[in-house]
């Protein structure tokens, strides 16, 4: 995950651009953490349920543990 | 409870379909009388008469003043709804009211609120100003669809099915092979997807109505306002021609506004009003001519597709499969957001004190 950096989006605004050249989506929540994805559903999930929800590495810490 | 989102705006009708003639309309699930008054102000109202709920929209109930008469047993009513006669006796039933509904005419569209009337704010309606402005010349229409509204939303915002369902229209190779941006903007309500074709065939619909013989760089930017207005800012110009410039002056660009209100009427059915506005070319009859058959035609293309779409889908189970890929990226978003507002809207209404009003009264 990168950076937060609040300037990114307006507040509330989620992007997601089509990687060039690849089939790959990249997310970007108005937070400033984006993430790669090959499935649009998998994206909005982490999308939309960011920043309140945990990250999906998170997740699966917390599944584990 | 249904699944239509509750509390918001509707599109019910162009206002050129109200007059002084009554007119009704479905929409989400509510018989809907529409009527203007002699001031010529559309008003709202229940198309169920309170007494044995004969639909006011049907002969031989008729509008007298400012008034509403029922063809069967001439309850009267008001402009507001108000029963403020009945037949054989002085004394009017208090609780002889129909339901009234806010209505705002804004666009060329009559817009109702579908919800708690509390809650009705004028301002939330969204605009598609383009529609009556006298800088575009617009061509419309409205299509009826047997089908789920949100077979229609999916439909809008992947526009890469142009390729397919309407080649020889407006699909070219390059709308599927290009890739889009997506934007969802939650608190508004609003989705955007862009898809921006630097170097494109021109399809016949732009090409018989703009003129441009060769290639064009062609925009498609998006703007779904949830739940029922949809813009598709549509730009093209020949390659190598300017772009835009920074305070929005485009003298090369050649601009449509397609607009689409998709208003559920019931559960599997839904009214598709179209219209599309451009700002070139606008005293040529010819192409205002074209423009308004090539695009019904389009739509239609959709219609067909999506009544045969509605069926298959019907006799499916529940929890039937589908398989998304990166082009349904805007249409995934706005199920999201229906969703959200669908729970949003079912909870206002839950929370309100003036549901179950139109209980039926004893004999
Ligand atoms: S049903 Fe309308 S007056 Fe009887
Ligand atoms: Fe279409
Ligand atoms: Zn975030």
């Amino acid at each position: 995950m990168t950076a937060h950096d609040p300037a990114a989006l307006p507040g509330g605004v989620f992007r997601v651009h089509w990687v060039p050249g690849a089939d790959r989506l990249l997310g970007v929540c108005y937070c400033g953490a984006e993430q790669e994805f090959e499935d649009p559903v998998d994206l909005w999930n982490w999308l939309l349920g960011h920043p309140e929800a945990p990250e999906p590495a998170e997740r699966q810490r917390l599944a584990r543990a | 409870m249904t699944s239509f989102v509750r509390n918001q705006w509707y599109v019910a009708a162009f206002g050129r379909e109200v007059g002084r003639e009554l007119f009704a309309r479905t929409v989400c699930g509510e018989p809907i009388l529409l009527w203007r008054t002699e001031s010529g102000a559309v008003t709202a109202m229940s198309d169920r008469c309170v007494h044995r709920r004969f639909p006011l929209s049907q002969e031989p109930s008729r509008i007298v003043g400012d008034q509403v008469v029922c063809g069967y047993h001439g309850f009267t009513y008001g402009a507001d709804g108000v029963c403020v006669s009945v037949p054989g006796q002085k004394r009017v039933p208090r609780t002889a009211r129909l339901t009234s509904y806010p209505v705002v005419e804004q666009d060329s569209f009559v817009w109702v609120w579908i919800g708690e009337r509390e809650l009705a704010d004028e301002k939330l309606v969204p605009r598609a100003p383009w529609l009556d402005h006298p800088g575009y010349t617009t061509v419309s229409g409205m299509e009826p669809l047997a089908a789920r509204y949100d077979l229609l939303v999916d439909n809008l915002l992947d526009l890469s099915h142009e390729t397919y369902l309407h080649g020889g229209y407006i699909g070219t190779p390059e709308v599927a092979e290009t890739p889009i941006t997506t934007e969802v903007d939650e608190a508004a309500g609003v989705v955007r997807v862009s898809r921006r074709m630097d170097d494109a065939a021109c399809p016949p619909f732009y090409a018989n109505s703009t003129g441009i013989e060769g290639r064009i760089t062609r925009w498609q930017d998006i703007e779904y306002h949830a739940p029922c207005l949809y813009l598709l800012h549509s730009r093209v110009a020949p390659v190598g021609s300017r772009p835009p410039e920074p305070d929005g002056t485009d003298p090369d660009g050649f601009h449509m506004e397609v607009v689409y209100a998709i208003t559920p009427e019931t559960e599997h059915s839904t009214h598709d009003f179209w219209a599309v506005a451009r700002d070139f070319a606008p005293d040529d009859q010819a192409v205002t001519d074209f423009v308004h058959d090539n695009n019904r035609t389009v739509v239609l293309q959709d219609v067909v597709a999506l009544d045969v779409l509605e069926k298959a889908i019907s006799a499916e189970r529940d929890g039937y499969q589908e398989l998304s890929i990166n082009i349904d990226t805007g249409g995934l978003a706005a199920r999201r957001i229906l969703k959200r507002l669908a729970e949003e809207g079912a909870r206002a209404t839950a929370g309100s004190t003036s549901a179950g009003a139109e209980a039926r009264g004893s004999a």
